[in-house]
């Protein structure tokens, strides 16, 4: 399965290599052309169905990079001082395997133990400065031969899959890069330019450059996003329910969606008997917050496949609501030429 | 003895407190070349015999480590999603965001529920959850989790054992299944020495709830001495140097009120000659270990202690160095086959 190399490979902000080779070995004999750019986001080109004179160009995303951890002190006795990469909640970092570095190397990050510890301390979040990587070097020169200050480490998450669950790291946004994946297989009326795009989790950076260079008429993103439907006291938002389909996105933090994507998104859905939701509006962001805001600005839309437990070593989404949103991106693009007002406002 | 494969393996068993069949099982494999007879006892120790060459009536010596490991227990399913509570100590800042083994009608996946950071508010961030605010999630349909797990199922980490640099290594339950493995490496060692007591090696359950495997193991055993072996904290940020020992500086011999002061110095004693490195961990009272219940075992029993540096104490990410194991086990070997010179008149 293409998602679960995807999710064990790694790609902290800015280091998307090995995601992007994997994908390039992918898609390549699928797509009419394809390069890497200067940030380093994989861009790829699906010609349309036939040489219309008005091929309109469709950008749809996914980000390849994820969240990790970044060294940036040696202790004497050998252990690695680190900062986050992203948006961590610095609580789900203790106790944790992570692997170091181009080479995997294999560390933990340890607490003081129970036994150790005052009343004071057992009730005091762990701080991100009091913590370490620990890779079992004996001192600072036999780590410093192996690690250098600025190596980037993931969360050492392998996946598995039982049933219809899917379990693994980095499924933001490894989810939309599988559904990408899928997508370019396919030829439409419009002409699709597919960017598996980087930096998307340190501020859109990679989508920024890329949408300004595609020039698309359209934008779409596709996400793994936020999936909060854990039983709670109070009616609190689940911003997405995991099995319910893609998540369409109306807006978050960083776009206002073209209402007439979002439309057409639901209005295909409904056609093609494809279970779909709508994402609690407010929460999160995508690349479609760079994208829609490209030059003199593009429609856009975020598509998204539910996972919960974003943003933490172990996520958890549903193979259904995966190819649901293939097939829901699919039948999407093949509607968008004769289906979207064109021109209009 | 490959003892970094024996130690991955147990640390990749289960076994809780009171439900410690299937690392038992592994350590009886284990073991079984060495020994000349292995049995367990109503608790559920495993213990193993191997007979000295004195003349009977032999004289006999325990070795303990304990082989439960603390986890985690379903106590409500709400929705489809597991409240639990736990067995033995954990530490709940470790919790969210690990992967769990939930011991139902079938082995299950699952995570530890932590909610991504966007949907946290500051107060949120700046709490640390209550065990009983934590959820499990297998993810399974409710109907179909209300069907493969009760209240009262256990729940183990999904824990791969990892290892680091040089010899050392991560893990679930090296408390205490290392010092296991550095029993079966000291019953393998007593193959190639000459021993005249008799030998029983005793992996003891419950130890994380309350010593209970050890009370009732040394009683049916009545050692004339004893030795336990647990972990002990290693040095790490944020603990004091003389509340830690070092990773890869040897066992470390404790001394104290739980110890007879004659088995302490016959220890050292021994690690000098050897010349195996060692150190010196003082408990001025409660060791917290087996060695606490088999010192006042029926009229009492000269007790020692061996302990194996550990980091991260009670983390699923233990971290200690495997030639501390290997000298442990060198250590009681050589011990034992010294017994006889052993004075432990007070």
């Amino acid at each position: 399965m293409l998602l679960q190399r995807l999710s064990e490979a790694r790609g902290v902000s800015g280091n998307e290599d090995e995601v992007r080779a994997i994908l390039i070995e992918e898609i390549r004999p699928y797509v009419d052309d394809w390069k890497v750019d200067s940030i380093g986001n994989l861009i790829a080109t699906v010609r349309p169905k036939q040489e219309h004179g008005v091929a309109h160009r469709v950008l749809v995303t996914a980000h390849m990079d994820e969240v990790g951890l970044m060294v940036v002190h040696i202790e004497k006795n050998g252990l690695l001082r680190f900062r986050p990469v992203g948006g961590i909640d610095p609580r789900i970092l203790p106790g944790k395997r992570v692997l170091v570095g181009r080479d995997r190397l294999p560390g933990v990050i340890g607490l003081k133990p129970i036994h150790l510890l005052t009343a004071e301390e057992e009730k005091q979040v762990v701080k991100v400065e009091q913590m370490c990587v620990d890779i079992g070097a004996k001192d600072r020169d036999d780590a410093a031969s192996v690690v250098r200050v600025g190596d980037v480490a993931t969360f050492a998450t392998a996946f598995l899959q039982q049933g219809k669950t899917l379990i693994g790291k980095a499924f933001d946004d490894r989810a939309g890069c599988a559904v990408l994946a899928e997508l370019v297989k396919e030829r439409y009326e419009v002409e699709l330019v597919a960017a598996f795009t980087v930096q998307e989790e340190v501020g859109l950076r990679g989508a920024q450059v890329a949408a300004y260079a595609v020039e698309p008429e359209i934008g779409i993103a596709l996400e793994g996003t936020i999936c909060d439907d854990l039983p709670r006291k109070e009616d609190q938002t689940p911003v997405t329910r995991l099995g319910h389909g893609p998540a369409v996105t109306v807006m978050d933090r960083t776009v206002i969606s073209d209402r007439r994507l979002v439309e057409l998104v639901l209005r295909t859905a409904q056609a093609e008997g494809i279970p779909c939701q709508i994402k609690g509006p407010g929460l999160g962001g995508t690349d479609a917050g760079a994208i829609h805001l490209s030059r003199r600005g593009v429609p856009s839309v975020a598509v998204a496949t539910p996972a919960r437990y974003i943003h933490t070593p172990v996520s958890v989404m549903n193979l259904d609501d995966l190819e649901h949103t293939v097939a829901l991106m699919k039948a999407v693009l093949h509607r968008l030429h004769s289906d979207f007002p064109w021109g209009e406002r | 003895m490959d003892i970094g494969a024996l130690l991955r393996e147990l640390s990749e068993a289960s076994g809780v407190s009171g439900y410690e069949e299937e690392v038992r099982g592994r350590v009886a494999e284990a073991i079984r070349p060495y020994v000349d007879d292995l049995r367990h006892d109503a608790m559920g120790n495993l213990i193993a015999l191997r007979q000295g060459v004195g003349p009977e009536p032999r004289r006999k010596v325990m070795l303990a480590g304990h082989m439960d490991e603390i986890g985690l227990i379903v106590t409500r399913i709400e929705k489809g999603f597991l409240h639990f509570s736990q067995v033995g100590g954990y530490d709940v800042r470790v919790l969210p965001g690990q992967e769990v083994l939930v011991h139902g009608v079938s082995l299950l996946p699952g995570v530890v529920a932590a909610r991504p950071p966007h949907v946290l508010g500051e107060e949120e961030r700046q709490k640390v959850p209550r065990m009983d605010e934590l959820l499990i999630d297998v993810g399974l349909p409710p109907e179909e989790v209300e069907s493969r797990v009760r209240v009262g199922d256990l729940v183990t980490l999904r824990v791969p054992y990892q290892a680091l640099r040089g010899e050392r290594a991560a893990g679930k339950a090296f408390d205490d299944r290392a010092a296991v493995v550095a029993i079966a490496a000291c019953l393998e060692e007593l193959t190639r020495l000459r021993h005249t007591w008799d030998v029983y090696a005793v992996a003891t359950v419950q130890e994380e709830v309350g010593l209970r495997g050890a009370t009732t193991s040394a009683y049916g055993i009545a050692p004339d001495l004893a030795i336990a072996v647990d972990v002990t904290h290693g040095d790490m940020p944020g603990v004091a140097e003389w509340d830690a020992v070092e990773l890869g500086k040897g066992p470390a011999i404790s001394v104290g009120p739980n110890i007879h002061p004659k088995v302490y110095e016959a220890l050292v004693e021994t690690a000098r000659r050897y010349e195996i490195p060692y150190q010196v961990d003082p408990f001025p009272g409660r060791s917290g270990t087996d060695a606490w219940a088999i010192q006042v075992s029926r009229s009492g029993v000269p007790t020692g202690l061996l302990g194996i540096p550990l980091r991260y104490m009670h983390n699923p990410v233990e971290t200690l160095d495997l030639a501390d194991i290997r000298r442990t086990a060198r250590l009681m070997a050589l011990f034992v086959s010294r017994l006889d010179e052993i004075d432990l008149t007070r």
